[in-house]
C-alpha cells in the first residue's frame, strides 16, 4: 500500500472537479426557460428533458457514488448475498414500468412536482401528505450523507484529508470545499446542473468499469483466479463465531432473504423523491417508457462493478487487517492496480458520481419541503416565486444538514439510517402506487398501514446487533408466519397492506369521509400533445 | 380495454421478474462460465435479455396505442401521440 499523497492521481481528480463545478454554474443558461423563477423551472429543469437527457439524469441519480463503494463491498465481505443488488435493479424496471408513467401523466397534467403532492390531490388528505413526504425527506437525508462517505472513501485512498494526527479541519477540508461548490452551483441551477454533470459522471464510470473488468483480472491471473481465491476465503470457517465469512452462491436458507432484498428494493426505488425528481422532469410519457427498457445499461455495469470484490479478495487487499474498512476496498483495488493517471480518473468518477445524485437528493428534499410542508402548512398562498425561493434555501439547509451528520455523528450511523431509509420510503409505496390504480383504498386506512409499517420495521430493524453496531445491525430477520429469514423492510410492507386492507374494508363500512379526489381517469393516461396536458394548470416550458 | 397487445405486454414485464425471484433455479457454481461461476453470469446475463422484455412491452403497448387512436368511434381526436411531440 502506498503512503502518502499520490499527486498524480490527485491533480487529475481536482482537474475533472474543476470541469465539472464550471459546468454546473453553465448548466443555468442550458435550456433556459421564460419564467426561471417557477419551482417547475428550478425543480424540475422545466420538466422538458427528452430520452437521453432522462437516461443519463436516472442513471447518474440511481447509481450512485456509494453503489460503486457499497456493491462491491458488500460482495467482498459476504460473496454472494451481496450480489442481490442485481436482481434488485433487474426487477425494479419492468416492475416500475407498471406505473410510472401512469405517475408521470397525472403529475403533468395537475402540475404535481412530489409525489406526496399526488397523494394530496387523490386522496384530499393533508395528513396522508405529510406522512409521505416526511418519509421522503427522513429518507432522503442519511442518503445524502452516504454520498459524502464516497467521496471521503476516495479522498481517504488518495492520502488527502486522511491521517489520524492531522486535525479534524484539515481532515475534512476537502469535504467541506467538494460540498460547498455542489451547493453553490445546485442553488444557482436547479436540476440542470446535475443533469449536465451527469453527462461527465456516467460517461467517467463506463469507461473505468470497463477498463476495470478487462484490466484487473489480466493482472491478477484471470477470472478463473479471481473466483477460486474468493472461493478460499468463503469456505475458511471463522474460527471467532464458527461460521465461515460468506458463500459463493447463496445457501439453502438464504434465498427467502435474497428474494426479498431484490424485490423489497426494487419496490422502494421508485418511491424516493430524487428519483420520482428525475422521472418527472421527462418530457413525455413514452420518455419515461423508453428508458425503462435503456436504464438497464447501467444494471450491466453495476454487476460487473460488484464483481470487483471478488478481484479485491483476490488482490489481497486489506488481507490480515484487522477491523478492516471493506469499504475501501475498490479503492484501494484501483489505487494498487491502475496507473496512477487511471487511477486519478476513476476516483474522478467516484467523486463526481457522489455529486450528482447528491444534488438531485437535495432538491427533490427542497421541493417535498417547500411543497407539501411550506405551501402546505405555513404559507398556502405562496407565489411560484416564492416557492422557488424556498426550496433554494432549503436545498442548502438539506446539505449542510447532511455534511454535520457526516462530520458530527459516527458514519456507522448514517449507513444503518440509510438502510432503514430504504425501508421506511417503501411504506409509501401502497398509497402512492395504490392511488395510481385505484381510490379504492380509504386515506385514513392507508395512513394507519404507513404507521404500521414504520413502527414495525424500525422496531425489528433496532433490536439486531452486529460486531459493527449494537443495533440496526442488519435488514433480514424471520418473517413472522413463514419462518424464512427475509428482509424485514418487505415484511413491513405486507403488515401495511394487510392493515390498508382491512381497515378501509371497517371504514368503507362505517361510511367515514373519503376525502376529495381532484383526479380524473383519463388524467393517468394523458401523453405530452394533448389537450389535457397543454391546458395543464403549470405552464410549459418555452426554450 | 383488454387486448392481446396489453397482456402480452405485462408478461413480458412478468418474465424477468419471475426469474430473477425464483433463486434456487440459479443458486448453483455450474455450469462455469470463462472461470466465472453460474450464479454470477446468469444473472448478469438477465440484465440484457430483462431489457429486451421491457422493449418488448414498450413496443406492444405503442402499437395498442396507436390501433385504439385507429379505431372508428375513438373519443380522443386530440393533437396526436406525437412522442415528445411540441405544439
Amino acid at each position: 500500500m502506498k503512503h502518502g499523497v499520490n499527486v498524480t492521481a490527485l491533480v487529475v481528480f481536482v482537474l475533472f472537479f474543476v470541469a465539472v463545478t464550471v459546468m454546473g454554474f453553465l448548466a443555468s443558461r442550458w435550456r433556459r426557460a421564460d419564467d426561471a423563477q417557477h419551482l417547475d423551472e428550478w425543480g424540475l429543469g422545466g420538466r422538458s428533458f427528452g430520452t437521453w437527457v432522462t437516461w443519463f439524469l436516472l442513471g447518474g441519480d440511481l447509481y450512485t457514488a456509494y453503489t460503486f463503494i457499497a456493491v462491491p463491498a458488500a460482495v467482498y465481505g459476504a460473496g454472494a448475498a451481496g450480489f442481490f443488488a442485481v436482481p434488485y435493479t433487474i426487477i425494479a424496471y419492468p416492475l416500475v414500468f407498471l406505473f410510472l408513467p401512469r405517475l408521470w401523466s397525472v403529475a403533468r397534467v395537475h402540475g404535481y412536482v412530489t409525489p406526496a403532492d399526488f397523494v394530496r390531490g387523490r386522496y384530499g388528505s393533508r395528513g396522508l401528505s405529510l406522512a409521505v413526504a416526511v418519509t421522503g425527506i427522513l429518507a432522503t437525508m442519511p442518503y445524502i450523507a452516504l454520498q459524502l462517505v464516497g467521496i471521503q472513501a476516495v479522498l481517504d485512498t488518495l492520502g488527502v484529508g486522511g491521517g489520524a494526527n492531522s486535525n479534524w479541519f484539515v481532515k475534512d477540508l476537502p469535504l467541506f470545499l467538494a460540498f460547498a461548490v455542489l451547493a453553490a452551483y445546485t442553488y444557482s441551477s436547479g436540476l440542470r446542473a446535475p443533469a449536465l454533470i451527469a453527462f461527465v459522471k456516467d460517461t467517467l464510470v463506463y469507461i473505468v468499469i470497463i477498463v476495470a473488468v478487462i484490466y484487473i483480472p489480466m493482472r491478477l491471473g484471470g477470472y478463473g483466479h479471481i473466483f477460486d481465491t474468493a472461493a478460499q476465503k468463503f469456505n475458511t470457517v471463522n474460527p471467532k463465531t464458527g461460521k465461515p465469512a460468506g458463500s459463493m452462491v447463496t445457501g439453502p436458507n438464504a434465498q427467502w432473504a435474497y428474494a426479498t432484498l431484490a424485490l423489497g428494493s426494487s419496490l422502494a426505488l421508485f418511491m424516493y423523491p430524487h428519483t420520482v425528481t428525475g422521472v418527472l422532469a421527462a418530457k413525455s410519457r413514452n420518455t419515461v417508457r423508453r428508458n425503462m427498457a435503456i436504464l438497464p445499461a447501467y444494471s450491466l455495469m453495476l454487476g460487473l462493478l460488484a464483481l470487483l470484490g471478488f478481484m479485491a479478495i483476490a488482490a489481497g487487499m486489506g488481507k490480515g487487517v484487522k477491523g478492516y474498512n471493506a469499504q475501501l476496498a475498490v479503492p484501494q483495488l484501483f489505487a494498487g492496480l491502475f496507473p496512477d493517471w487511471f487511477t486519478g480518473v476513476a476516483f474522478a468518477a467516484i467523486g463526481i458520481g457522489a455529486l450528482v445524485p447528491a444534488a438531485i437528493m437535495s432538491i427533490a428534499a427542497a421541493n417535498l419541503f417547500t411543497r407539501n410542508i411550506y405551501k402546505e402548512f405555513l404559507k398556502p398562498d405562496a407565489t411560484p416565486a416564492q416557492e422557488t425561493k424556498v426550496a433554494k434555501l432549503s436545498s442548502l439547509l438539506v446539505k449542510v444538514g447532511a455534511l454535520a451528520f457526516v462530520l458530527g455523528m459516527d458514519k456507522q450511523f448514517a449507513i444503518n439510517l440509510q438502510l432503514l431509509g430504504g425501508l421506511w420510503i417503501m411504506q409509501t409505496f401502497v398509497s402512492i402506487v395504490g392511488g395510481l390504480f385505484t381510490r379504492w383504498f380509504h386515506r385514513w386506512a392507508l395512513l394507519a398501514g404507513w404507521a404500521v409499517g414504520m413502527v414495525y420495521g424500525t422496531w425489528k430493524t433496532y433490536g439486531i446487533a452486529s460486531p459493527a453496531t449494537k443495533h440496526f445491525g442488519g435488514n433480514t430477520a424471520v418473517i413472522p408466519g413463514i419462518g424464512q429469514i427475509g428482509f424485514i423492510g418487505f415484511t413491513a410492507f405486507v403488515l401495511n397492506l394487510i392493515v390498508a386492507v382491512v381497515l378501509t374494508v371497517v371504514l368503507r363500512a362505517a361510511k367515514a369521509p373519503e376525502g376529495a379526489d381532484e383526479t380524473r381517469r383519463e388524467d393517468y393516461s394523458a401523453e405530452a400533445g394533448e389537450a389535457a396536458v397543454d391546458n395543464a394548470p403549470v405552464p410549459a416550458a418555452a426554450h | 380495454m383488454v387486448s392481446a397487445e396489453r397482456v402480452l405486454a405485462v408478461l413480458s414485464l412478468l418474465v424477468p421478474i419471475v426469474a430473477l425471484l425464483w433463486v434456487s433455479s440459479y443458486s448453483k457454481v455450474t455450469p462455469e462460465l470463462g472461470g466465472v461461476p453460474f450464479f454470477y453470469w446468469y444473472q448478469i446475463l438477465w440484465i440484457p435479455v430483462s431489457a429486451l422484455f421491457t422493449g418488448a412491452a414498450y413496443l406492444l403497448l405503442n402499437r395498442d396505442a396507436k390501433q385504439r387512436k385507429a379505431a372508428p368511434g375513438a373519443v380522443d381526436t386530440a393533437a396526436g401521440a406525437k412522442a415528445g411531440g411540441r405544439p
